[in-house]
């Protein structure tokens, strides 16, 4: 099993071995929580791959269901009150929903880990740094406290926050915003995992903090040549370094893209009124756009389409029949590759 | 208008500013230490009169419950007919056995004093530690796990605080012929653990929804790791405020129990004990009830003092 590990481990195994393969695969994923007011649905049939070196970004407003995914993903999820009716989540082609809780916890850390919002809450505050960063290794890799120590120094280093050796007996309230994130990429990459999945890492810095992370972030990702999951909300923050976007709305992947391919020409009314309603130089004096109406109660999401609406290009088929995601193709007919929407009026959209 | 603000700020301070501004340089970056919850906490104490006091006290107190003949030469359990009643205290022999006078079998009351701490913090220490481990246990259990195991022992901690505390300690120590002071310990935790599993379980509840427990989670560590290492230090605090303040209530419990004949055996030298057989004489000879009754109260007031300062200090609320 371990020499199996090492062989997907690098780089050059990677390239010829999991082409064919996914690191990660979510099949038709639906989670649902039971709510005073009824099943609320908050993902409902959503699908994706990442592969090894490669960054998807979700993309999607709060309630769409892209924070919900990843939880299901890292098995994390509150359940009761949630509860995954269907789907499948392959990591390296095995079903994670049906392996044992020991099996899971296993992945966690040591092949998936993840980066939480917030680093403050995410941190326990009465353990110092070292500490935490050195259980990683003392729990998964049974290292003495010495070398745990010695370790942790490392990845600190590694995310270059400044006297690490002398900064380790620190408690999480004594690091800045930025470097509490920091130390959080530093615990989710301790055990050089195949994959990160990475929940809004940057809503909590502020701007410039925010840029630093994120390089920091991609250039960690190309170095270990793992796949990454961006959750965001910030269209700014994935430009740069994911290489396709999935684009959730109530639950669904609405609209999926190699990420230039999205920002030059989206496919979907939803992510052209995400992208017209970003702040743009050229456009100084007039009014911002903005997507009207709010995002659906995922208790009663409206029938058809979730976005009709707000939608301002909806028909009558768009309140009946939910659209499946179309393969989106150039004007002639020829193949976008990677490219998706799950609008009736797709067509029109991307070509006006 | 504002310009003339700013003219006056600039106008006014001048040089004092700048030499505020150089003493704070001076004092330079302050040592940065550590400031966990527990060191604030330290912090506050050690300027808190109320705890000095009670702490010192108990200090006092736990010595004389472990060197008693540190304290007199006299053993408590000589006794000399001939001072029977007669023993009144002699205020002025000062730690001579006679100081406090003798009791009804002329045993000396001051060495009885010294060597009944030992009963009375055995128990109420025996009795906190027991507690605090059994409810830290069942409260962690049922606030971690939640549904039907919460449900069943939350239940179950229902049922033992329906039982009134002093009468369910008489009818369960009234069953043993021979009772030590582990019988009465294990009577008196056996009651007294709902108090302390309650206030854990929300503890638990509240800590198992914080982020960095999700996260350790999602970075793979276990269950057990997950409720000692992550949950139990955070939880720690309103634990420790509950037994410290318990721990008065134990002592007098103990006094209580022994008075009314079913606390330690009556070999035992207990300062309950000795109130009921003071009781006995108590227009004769008033001192041989109202010594030990007063460092009963000594003892409780300085355990509940020092609960009372611990909570003040651990809790953010009350600063």
């Amino acid at each position: 099993m371990t020499i199996i590990d090492e062989v997907a481990g690098s780089p050059a195994a990677d390239g010829s071995e999991d082409t064919g393969r996914p690191l990660l695969e979510v099949r038709d994923l639906h989670v649902e929580f039971r709510t005073r007011d009824g099943v609320a649905k908050a993902v409902n049939g959503v699908n994706y791959s990442v592969a090894a070196g490669e960054t998807l970004a979700v993309l999607g407003e709060s309630g769409s269901g892209k924070s919900v995914t990843a939880q299901a993903i890292m098995g994390i999820l509150d359940m009761p009150p949630g509860s995954i009716p269907k789907g499948e989540i392959l990591f390296r082609g095995q079903d994670m929903l049906k392996m044992s809780d020991e099996e899971r916890r296993k992945i966690r850390g040591r092949k998936i880990a993840m980066i939480f919002q917030d680093a403050l809450s995410s941190l326990n505050p009465v353990l110092s740094v070292g500490y935490q960063l050195g259980e990683m290794f003392r729990v998964h890799q049974g290292m003495s406290k010495k070398e745990a120590k010695a370790k942790a120094i490392e990845l600190m280093d590694r995310v270059k926050i400044p006297a690490a050796a002398a900064r380790i007996n620190d408690y999480p309230h004594q690091f800045s915003g930025g470097m509490r994130q920091r130390i959080m990429i530093a615990m989710a990459l301790a055990l050089e995992p195949d994959l990160i999945i990475a929940d809004e890492p940057t809503t909590a810095l502020d701007v410039t903090v925010q840029a630093q992370v994120m390089d920091l972030l991609a250039e960690l990702q190309r170095e270990y040549n793992m796949g990454l999951i961006l959750i965001t909300h910030d269209l700014g923050v994935v430009a740069d370094v994911a290489d396709k976007i999935a684009v959730m709305y109530a639950g669904r992947i609405v609209e999926r893209a190699p990420v230039h391919e999205l920002y030059k020409r989206p496919a979907h009314p939803y992510t052209k009124g995400l992208l017209d309603s970003i702040p743009r130089l050229d456009q100084k004096g007039q009014d911002l756009y903005a997507i009207k109406g709010l995002p659906p109660n995922l208790t009663r999401i409206p029938s058809g389409c979730a976005f009709n609406p707000r939608c301002p290009m909806a028909q009558d088929i768009c309140r009946t029949d939910i659209p499946p995601l179309h393969p989106v193709t150039e004007r002639d007919g020829s193949e976008l590759v990677g490219r998706g929407s799950a609008c009736h009026f797709w067509k029109e959209t991307i070509h006006g | 208008m504002p310009d003339k603000t700013v003219e006056k700020v600039e106008a006014l301070p001048g040089d004092t500013v700048s030499t505020a501004g150089v003493v704070v340089a001076d004092a330079g970056p302050a040592p940065d230490k550590a400031r966990s919850l527990w060191s604030d906490a330290w912090h506050d104490l050690r300027r808190n009169p109320l705890f000095v006091i009670s702490a010192v006290l108990i200090l006092f107190l736990l010595v004389m419950s472990l060197w008693p003949g540190l304290f007199t030469s006299a053993s408590p359990r000589d006794a000399d007919l001939a001072k029977h009643y007669l023993g009144k205290p002699n205020w002025g022999h000062f730690f001579a056995p006679d100081w406090l006078g003798y009791d009804v079998q002329g045993r000396s009351i001051y060495a009885r004093v010294v060597y009944g701490a030992r009963a009375s913090i055995t128990v109420g220490v025996g009795v906190t530690l027991a507690v605090t481990v059994l409810g830290t246990v069942i409260g962690m259990i049922a606030g971690y796990f939640g549904g039907w195991t919460d449900t069943l022992l939350s239940r179950l901690t229902d049922i033992f605080l329906g039982i009134p505390f002093l009468l369910g300690a008489l009818v369960v120590l009234n069953s043993f012929d021979d009772r030590t002071v582990w019988v009465v310990i294990m009577a008196l935790a056996f009651l007294g653990w709902t108090q302390i599993a309650r206030v854990a379980r929300g503890a638990v509840i509240t800590i198992k929804q914080a982020d960095y427990v999700v996260a350790a989670k999602a970075l793979g560590a276990s269950t057990s790791r997950i409720l000692f290492r992550h949950i139990l230090p955070n939880a720690l605090a309103p634990i420790i405020v509950v037994a410290t303040i318990a721990l008065g209530g134990y002592i007098a419990a103990e006094a209580t129990l022994s008075f009314l004949g079913v606390g330690l055996g009556d070999t035992a030298v207990s300062w309950g004990g000795d109130v009921a057989r003071g009781r006995e004489q108590l227009r004769i000879a008033p001192h041989t009830l109202i010594i030990p009754s007063v460092m009963v109260s000594i003892t409780v007031l300085s355990f509940l003092m020092f609960g009372d300062a611990v909570r003040n200090a651990l809790d953010p609320k009350l600063r």
